[in-house]
């Protein structure tokens, strides 16, 4: 059976996002999928669009812009309600939980719109993942940066070699039951308190 | 040994998250064994939703939203229940310099007077050519919106076909009015001074001028939480009411307007946030205007929950078709606000109470010594019209603005 027939509209004001959740749709055989995420002239795209499902990312600070159109239905021409089934707590808490939040036109059936939100749900989920990876692996770029400058600091100042001056970061990170790059910090930090300038 | 209630609030990033800042920033959360997490949230719509599975506990929340929610307006709305209002005004009309100046050849004056300058805007109006006024409010179910509605309509004019209003966020309100998106709005602090001193716009009249001593955040409370949660709830309620009588001493506005700037809160500069603290606010051109009663967040009983308060919103909701008029919907409207929370709480701080739940709205012209301790005053009230909202006659109000 082919789930399509269905229009559906994501507003994302995160581009990858956005395009993560097209695509996971499109894979899923919905065809007619609009993506906006400038949010200039919304309530004219809205009525041009006419959509039967619109799916927006909870952070998004138009959420309340957007609920405004649904009332006596100035923008869009049926009415729309919000999420899949009032009475369905748990996709209303999985849907919040992962920062997404959908709204359906009045009438449909609610088998025809749950894909579309636990789609959404996932690449959602997915995407936030994704995120905090990044960020993991951008943490760690830092933590090396620091540990490199505080390395530096010890070869010059007590004239160690590099793997010297790393083991005895490692050494006293030990015996204080610290991270590496805790030991590093403090020390970049009383080096520029006790000279500043010193270390560049 | 006593309990540390754990409770999560979700605020915007509003000058009138104030009493929950306060609460938690001088310890006034911690004297209650209140640990209190507050959670920053850019719309109300997510508040409303993170409300609903739990997220929060309790929120910074629109007066009214409460009520739609609970007359099933807003789905998937949670039961609620406001056991306390976060303050009293807060909100002003802000116009762009344009239409200030159309405002100013028509007879507006800098007083900020509501009914001077809705004269005005009425007499702009007839003399303008081309596509209707575009209003900002920040949502359907916000006391900024009943306030320029009714502001505009006992003005003579028709909010829905003499004006557009459109809902914005409230920090491109500002934005909007300078690239002409919008001619004017109604939103809360910083934005009014934030269009005023950034944006070139004008102050065309305040909240507390059109409504005297008008409700404008309230907490909302989850009604499940509240039910299985009534000591941790009277004890922020108590926190929330300390932190009430600090904000409001003028010695500490300074404190609470950097307390507020901090990234974690309002995250904009201190000078934007103290002008409504003050009650000094600048009005544009240079100018600045004194309004005692700006933001009033202890005096006049600003954090009861009259129950003449949620009703009168209920009208308004009536007034412009968001819901039919019923004996059931009232009373449903009436039973989301609660004193009976609220004195419960306050019993062992001896504050100085209302004894009754609810008051004729406008009926107090001055302000007026009220209970018999007398450390109590209440009012003026009053509507910029002079008309009266008695809470005991709603069907005959709601008669009189639908016949208008």
């Amino acid at each position: 059976m082919k789930p399509s027939g269905l229009n559906v509209l994501v507003i994302d004001e995160n581009r990858i996002r956005a395009a993560i959740i097209e695509e996971g749709l499109r894979d899923a055989g919905y065809d007619q999928i609009t993506v906006i995420d400038e949010m200039r002239g919304l309530a004219r795209r809205i009525a041009d669009l006419n959509p039967d499902v619109i799916v927006i990312d909870l952070e998004n600070p138009n959420r309340d812009m957007l609920e405004s159109f649904f009332q006596i239905s100035r923008a869009v021409k049926r009415p729309i309600a919000m999420f899949v089934d009032k009475s369905d707590e748990a996709s209303i808490e999985a849907a919040v939980d992962a920062g997404v939040s959908a709204y359906i036109v009045d009438g449909l059936k609610q088998e025809r719109v749950r894909p579309i939100l636990k789609m959404a749900i996932s690449r959602f989920n997915a995407f936030s993942r994704l995120n905090r990876e990044l960020e993991e692996t951008r943490g760690e770029l830092e933590n090396r940066k620091l540990i490199d400058r505080a390395k530096g600091l010890l070869m010059r100042s007590r004239g160690l070699s590099e793997d010297a001056a790393y083991a005895l970061l490692r050494r006293t990170a030990m015996n204080q039951n610290r991270k590496i790059v805790e030991i590093a910090q403090s020390l970049l930090t009383a080096a520029s308190l006790l000279d500043p300038g010193a270390e560049e | 040994m006593t309990t540390t209630h754990h409770i999560t609030a979700g605020f915007l990033p509003l000058l009138d998250s104030a009493l929950l800042v306060a609460a938690r920033e001088k310890g006034f959360a911690e004297a209650q064994s209140v640990e209190l997490t507050l959670v920053r949230e850019r719309s109300w719509a997510t508040i409303r939703d993170r409300l609903a599975v739990s997220h929060f506990d309790v929120a910074h929340i629109l007066a009214p939203m409460p009520i739609a929610c609970n007359l099933g307006l807003s789905a998937p709305a949670p039961k609620m229940v406001v056991p306390m209002a976060l303050g009293l005004g807060g909100n002003a009309v802000t116009v762009s310099a344009a239409l200030w100046d159309a405002m100013a050849e028509c007879g507006a004056t800098d007083d900020l007077d509501a009914r001077t300058s809705g004269a005005a805007l009425r007499r702009a109006i007839d003399s303008r050519k081309g596509e209707a006024l575009r209003f900002g409010v920040v949502h359907p179910y916000s006391a900024h919106n009943y306030e320029l509605r009714y502001w505009l309509a006992a003005s003579g004019i028709d909010p829905d076909s003499e004006i557009e209003i459109v809902v914005l966020p409230p920090p491109d309100m500002g934005d909007a009015l300078a690239s002409g998106l919008i001619d004017g709005y109604c939103a809360g602090e910083p934005w009014n001074t934030f269009g005023v001193l950034k944006r070139s716009a004008h102050l065309a009249t305040v909240k507390a001028a059109i409504w005297k001593s008008s409700p404008e955040k309230v907490l909302g409370v989850n009604a499940r939480w509240a039910e299985s949660h009534g000591e941790a709830l009277d004890a922020l309620l108590r926190a929330l009411y300390s932190a009430s009588l600090w904000c409001a001493e003028p010695e500490n506005h300074e404190e609470l307007a950097s307390l507020l700037a901090d990234t974690s809160y309002v995250a904009r500069p201190a000078e934007l946030l103290l002008p409504a603290l003050k009650g000094l606010l600048p009005i544009g051109a240079g100018q600045t205007r004194v309004v005692k009663d700006f933001f009033v967040p202890n005096a006049k009983a600003a954090t009861f929950p009259w129950k003449s308060h949620a009703l009168w919103f209920y009208t308004q909701m009536v007034r412009w078709h968001q819901i039919e008029h019923t004996a059931e919907h009232q009373k449903i409207a009436g039973g989301t606000y609660r004193p009976d929370i609220y004195r419960n709480a306050m019993r062992s701080l001896g504050v100085a109470l209302p004894s009754a739940s609810a008051k004729v709205e406008g009926a107090l012209r001055v302000e007026t010594p009220v209970g018999s301790s007398g450390a109590l005053t209440l009012g003026p009230d009053g509507f910029f019209d002079g008309s009266l909202f008695d809470p005991d006659d709603i069907t005959t109000y709601i008669a009189a603005q639908l016949g208008s």
